[in-house]
């Protein structure tokens, strides 16, 4: 990539961050470290509800690593460290009265290669309801989980064969699946780690087309390395550098007048 | 459920298992204990020095002697026929299997094998009693009906599985790189295997053969069956002897009372069996992680 | 000094043959062992398998013998083994590869629980006299033998379930945990499900092992001479391996039809389980889409 395609970006919506809205996350100071390495160094950002926040940056740089502080999903790897704070909705979720479960319950989180449970499309969906106790009568469960699948835009694909497995879907479906299979236990936020990343372009698009639906109802943070992605998707873009944040604003600027010249060169492929 | 039941019953949960887990302590625990209190009241009524200097064993007679070396050297001789025949068998059979065999030969092979080892003790002392000590005394001059050296050949084959396996599992964990490297100066396969991947595997291949020579030593019913149950201080495996885990058994079956020194000598000659499998064991664990560190 | 030609290519093939050969003779003398044993036990005691032999007890008459007794003391025994030995292992399996990770105890516990798996089994025998006839009173029964053979397969049901659960990926777990579900929630629907044929297969073939063992019933206090099968677990017993070793043992030759009888028995026994362990992981497979 040599020189700056025309970016297709969305203009600037009505739901863009504004100043008296207080964020739905909030890091601030936040350092990470694998055993001595430090991930991520003195991380400040406010993510505003009901948008579209991207993280982009190059390979390693520490995006991956943020996203996963932000439902704690990092503790089950052993000998970290975190200090400095992460809040959503004002509290702290690092301190040590935090219902991890719970938390996790309410910030969803979708991984790069799919991993739908070796069990059927019905049971995926129905799992987060049934570890976290939501599951009510038998036909409130039926109607949770075709809510769930039908927000997920796959329902009417997968109606008539809700009891066979979910791994002879295809790579696309199966990641809308687990889409909907988090989107069941009506989380609050959604983390999203290149959700496409291992799909073909219709596949990709129709994700892309599901994200843009569901932020009205959610807010939703999504890691990529596809720049074009993340100007199609997002209304805010941080950019990761290096474990440190180097710029963040709306993502019509970033990508057309980023104020530092490290994310200028990003975005215009100069490295990355 | 309620954050502060849910933590509750995890922490339960994770207790519970935790306990489990500690269970194989009390296991180890147990079999130190229950050795070392019954052998350390044997050692009051017997001198540890005649224990390990004595040369005759009678424990169960009216004149009592108990010097342990007729037992050992039991131990020691059976298992030392086992071991020449499994270790160079059985390294052989690892060498053709990781550098020659075509893969066909070895989904046929390593399963075969590995019935060889499944073979209940009790089944291959019938066998080296009853078809091959008298096989063997066509052959051999002076062959008792109770000796030494059928049920260590047929220990031997027993064992060979896993000398071959382990022997393998060690070959194969040497990077090709190496073999590569004897190809391209004109060795052929058994060269480079003779030469350069044994030697490389070299810790890992010595790691197995202690293993099985702790095996052989600790087995039991093939040498309680062939090869008679005299405690004889010798070298001939032409002559029926007795080993250290024979004896256990021969005195479990009888009728020696709780609490007498007969019924203990079977926990002094555990305890030193024990002793000597543990030493065998560590020193091959310590031979492998060496041989990992190399390669891993 | 003339120099010393080189070793020339011919002479090398013929080392490189002759390792072969050697090792396909090793091999194939290894293998006709077994078929030799496979072959002298059914010539000797396939002759006297029958009805009779399956309902009798002991006798001093070896035509009247049977392994009745035998063959229920072993199946008794065995299930009182794995109902000890399954919740342990599995248990302490879960404990050391979910929850234990590197801490200093689990460390110390997978060396113990290695060390273990190379313990002769007749020290396993003299850990069951002195700890559960004796000490816990149990006497030569049903329950101590049992137990003590359930402490013999642990470490092999702990090792071969470890091995089973690792072949669950974490991204399984990962997207578990990221909807919410605890540890155990993970553990119980996710990961024991999923590494359920594993599991099955390594607890049958231990079991199958235990099922050959001899020396430490022997030392636990089984009998040679017993005419009824288990009724309780604090009945007395004996098991298809010491019956057989009891006939072996006397010199009369219509014993040693029997011994061979009895180990045909044995063997079905043992292939049977093997078999039911392959089928259920085939099975067990084959449902993961």
């Amino acid at each position: 990539m040599t020189t700056t395609p025309r970016l297709q970006v969305r203009p600037a919506e009505a739901g863009a961050p504004r100043a008296d809205q207080p964020p739905k996350i909030l890091a601030e100071g936040l350092n990470f470290y694998y055993g001595s390495k430090r991930a991520l160094a003195d991380i400040h950002v406010a993510i505003q509800p009901h948008l579209v926040t991207a993280f982009i940056g190059p390979s390693g740089c520490g995006k991956s690593t943020f996203l996963r502080t932000l439902n704690r999903m990092n503790d089950i790897i052993p000998d970290i460290r975190v200090e400095g704070r992460v809040e959503i909705d004002g509290r702290d979720i690092y301190a040590p009265s935090t219902d991890v479960v719970e938390l996790r319950r309410r910030v969803g989180m979708v991984f790069q290669k799919s991993n739908p449970f070796p069990k059927s499309i019905f049971e995926n969906v129905a799992y987060g309801l049934r570890v976290n106790g939501l599951t009510g009568s038998r036909s409130e469960l039926q109607d949770r989980v075709e809510g769930s699948l039908k927000s997920a835009a796959i329902w009417d694909e997968v109606k008539d064969r809700l009891h066979e497995s979910a791994l002879a879907l295809s790579g696309g479906q199966q990641q809308r699946l687990c889409i909907a299979r988090a989107l069941a236990v009506q989380p609050e936020v959604l983390l999203m780690d290149e959700p496409a990343s291992a799909l073909d372009p219709i596949a990709t698009q129709r994700i892309e087309e599901l994200i843009y639906e569901l932020k009205t109802d959610y807010t939703i943070v999504i890691v990529t390395h596809n720049m074009q992605q993340a100007a199609r998707v997002s209304d805010v873009t941080a950019f990761f550098w290096l474990g440190k944040l180097v710029e963040f604003g709306p993502t019509e600027r970033i990508f057309t007048s980023p104020t530092e010249k490290l994310t200028e060169d990003y975005v215009t492929g100069r490295f990355g | 459920m309620r954050t502060e039941t849910r933590r509750l019953v995890e922490a339960v949960i994770e207790r519970g298992l935790f306990l489990c887990a500690a269970t194989s302590v009390l296991v180890t625990a147990g079999i130190i204990g229950v050795l070392l209190f019954e052998a350390l009241l044997f050692f009051q009524d017997v001198s540890v020095l005649d224990f390990f200097t004595d040369t005759e064993w009678t424990p169960l007679f009216a004149q009592k002697r108990f010097g342990i070396l007729p037992l050992l050297t039991g131990t020691l001789l059976v298992s030392a026929i086992a071991m020449v025949v499994a270790l160079p068998a059985g390294l052989l059979s690892a060498i053709y299997l990781s550098e020659y065999a075509p893969s066909g030969l070895r989904r046929v092979v390593k399963p075969l094998l590995e019935v060889l080892a499944g073979v209940p003790t009790v089944v291959y002392g019938y066998f080296a009693l009853l078809f091959v000590t008298p096989l063997l005394q066509d052959i051999v001059p002076g062959l008792a009906g109770y000796n030494a050296l059928s049920p260590g050949i047929v220990m031997g084959i027993m064992i060979l599985p896993l000398v071959s396996s382990l022997s393998e599992d060690a070959l194969h964990a040497v990077p090709n790189g190496l073999r590569e490297g004897a190809y391209a100066l004109g060795a052929t396969r058994m060269q480079a295997a003779l030469r350069v991947v044994v030697p490389a595997a070299f810790s890992g291949i010595s790691a197995s053969f202690i293993l099985a020579s702790s095996r052989a030593i600790g087995e039991t019913m093939i040498v309680a069956i062939a090869s008679g149950l005299e405690p004889r201080l010798t070298l001939d495996p032409r002559v029926p002897i007795e080993t250290m885990t024979a004896f256990i058994v021969q005195v479990a079956q009888g009728d020696a009372a709780t609490g007498t020194v007969e019924y203990r000598t079977i926990f002094a000659v555990g305890m030193l069996l024990f002793l000597i499998t543990f030493l065998l064991n560590m020193a091959s664990d310590w031979l492998r992680r060496r041989f990992r560190e190399q390669y891993a | 000094m003339r120099p010393r030609p080189p070793t020339t290519p011919r002479l090398r093939q013929w080392g490189d043959r002759l390792l072969q050969v050697m090792a396909l003779l090793v091999l194939a003398l290894a293998l006709a062992s077994l078929a030799t044993l496979l072959y002298d036990v059914l010539a000797d005691g396939l002759g006297r398998l029958s009805w009779q032999f399956m309902t009798s007890g002991p006798s001093s008459r070896a035509e009247r013998a049977g392994i009745y007794p035998g063959l229920f003391g072993s199946l008794w025994v065995m299930a009182v083994a794995a109902a000890i030995a399954v919740p342990l292992g599995v248990g302490s399996a879960v404990y050391l590869e979910e929850y234990g990770g590197t801490g200093r105890w689990a460390h110390l516990i997978e060396i113990n629980i290695a060390n273990l798996a190379g313990v002769p089994s007749v020290v396993y025998g003299l850990l069951g006299l002195g700890l559960f006839v004796r000490a816990l009173q149990l006497g030569s029964s049903v329950l101590a033998g049992g137990a003590t053979l359930a402490l013999l397969a642990l470490p092999v049901v702990i090792l071969s379930t470890r091995e089973a659960l690792r072949t669950v990926p974490l991204s399984i777990r990962e997207a578990s945990y990221a909807l919410g579900a605890t540890k155990w929630q993970t553990t119980w629907h996710q990961v024991l499900p999923g590494a359920l044929p594993g599991v099955l297969t390594g607890l049958i073939l231990a079991l199958s092992r235990a099922v050959g063992e001899t020396a430490p019933l022997i030392v636990v206090g089984a009998l040679t001479y017993i005419t009824f099968a288990p009724d309780g677990l604090d009945s007395p017993f004996t098991v298809l391996p010491i019956q057989i070793y009891n006939w072996v043992s006397r010199p009369e030759a219509p014993f040693a039809e029997n011994a061979a009888a009895g180990i045909i028995v044995l063997l079905l026994l043992l292939l049977t389980m093997n078999a039911t362990a392959i089928v259920v992981r085939d099975r067990l497979q084959k449902r993961r889409a």
